[in-house]
């Protein structure tokens, strides 16, 4: 159940091969929806159970896909899935599910899915390949998470919506710095953790 | 001039790449040298104007509640908008295909010049992306969306060439070894998107 081979599928996707600072995979959405944390974990969530559930579902087909038309029978599996989650979204949690606007939708053409199943699914048992799915899920998380936060802390003084940054903080001068919620900073945060994780790493910089 | 603004604000305010991170990974990987990116900007603009008038005719007449009124009276209730995501796909997958097709028969050289891009564009999600704002912004025609493809798609045109032309530059330039490639790149495109900020406010 959990060999070593396992293990490496599921643990290795933390860091060593993370799908956003490593692989550069599915940076349109880490960027888009971290102005704060809830959006970013409930992506995050969402992008773990389609990413589990489409590699299981493909690895399961892996031996009866022609392997002409992978990439349309990839795209309706996984599509399908998004519509499940979107709907469930909708149904369940739908402030949220409004403030993510397009980026649940555009799952589907986040490139983790189609890279982890391309790469991974279609030639490997369901086991694995569901424990891969979580693996790459979660590193994506992981950035997703770490972005969110900062972004919230320095950009709105909160976290999850509840005020971190004491008032008296204010009272002395202290400003929410208003730039760390617009877009172009989301880039810049993220260059900085590649920044840290290469440093720490050296064997993962590029020449 | 509804449309001209439109346009204008699609190209520099609602930049897809600066503003909403869209087609981010083929935006980064093949942003290394201007020819290249060029002809896959020019491919990027030319799904976009395809698709959303496609994407546009089928939401407003398939998709919609109530869109599928003119079947007759029996169809008024019908709220198909739950198959918009696989519809949309199908539409830019099979689109992808037929232009790839006809690309290499008319025009060969453009054809070679595209090369592996052409295919690869069916998952930029730009071009998914542009589909979903167009549902999501209610467009009065037809033409106002495909205004809104060609647009956005010369806002990515834009966006990835000049990132391309500055990552020619800095080939020499001494940057610290960890930030090297992916990192410095990211930064680049965080201070574009900060210039591009300034074209924010700009009404015609």
């Amino acid at each position: 159940m959990i060999s070593k081979k396992n293990k490496l599928a599921l643990f290795n996707p933390l860091s060593q091969e993370n799908p956003v600072l490593v692989q550069i995979l599915g940076i349109c959405s880490t960027l888009a929806v971290t102005a704060s944390l809830e959006p970013a974990v409930v992506m995050g969530l969402s992008v773990i159970v389609v990413l589990a559930l489409s590699n299981v579902i493909i690895s399961l087909m892996r031996n009866t896909i022609p392997s002409t038309i992978r990439i349309i029978v990839q795209l309706v599996v996984v599509a399908a899935l998004v519509i499940i989650v979107q709907q469930f979204l909708v149904a369940f949690s739908y402030d949220v599910s409004k403030k993510l606007s397009v980026f649940i939708g555009l799952i589907i053409t986040n490139c983790i899915l189609m890279g982890r199943l391309e790469a991974f699914a279609l030639n490997n048992r369901p086991w694995p390949a569901f424990l891969d799915g979580i693996g790459n899920g979660l590193g994506y998380t992981i950035i997703l998470v770490i972005v969110a936060f900062f972004r919230e802390l320095l950009g709105s003084g909160t976290l999850f919506g509840f005020q971190v940054i004491p008032q008296w903080c204010y009272d002395h001068g202290y400003e929410n710095n208003g730039l760390m919620i617009l877009p172009p900073m989301a880039l810049i945060t993220c260059a900085c953790i590649i920044w840290v994780h290469r440093a720490r790493n050296p064997q993962l910089q590029e020449k | 001039m509804e449309e001209l603004n439109l346009f204008v604000k699609s190209i520099f305010i609602d930049n897809m790449i600066f503003a909403y991170f869209l087609g981010m990974c083929s935006y980064l990987a093949v942003s290394k040298n201007v020819k290249t990116a060029f002809g896959l900007g020019l491919a990027v603009t030319f799904m976009l104007v395809v698709t959303l008038p496609l994407n546009y005719m089928l939401n407003t007449y398939v998709l919609q509640p109530g869109a599928l009124a003119w079947l007759g009276d029996s169809f008024k209730e019908v709220d198909l908008s739950f198959l918009g995501l696989i519809m949309f796909i199908a539409v830019i997958a099979s689109a992808t295909q037929l232009v790839e097709m006809a690309v290499e028969k008319f025009s060969p050289s453009l054809y070679a010049s595209l090369g592996i891009f052409l295919p690869l564009i069916a998952v930029n999600c730009a071009i998914l992306g542009g589909a979903l704002f167009m549902q999501q912004k209610d467009f009065g025609s037809a033409l106002t969306a495909t205004v809104y493809g060609a647009g956005s798609g010369i806002g990515w045109l834009l966006a990835i060439v000049g990132l391309a032309a500055i990552r020619e530059k800095i080939a020499y330039s001494n940057i610290p070894a960890p930030l090297k490639g992916v990192g410095i790149t990211f930064i680049i495109t965080g201070l574009m998107g900060i210039a591009f900020m300034s074209f924010l406010g700009i009404k015609l």
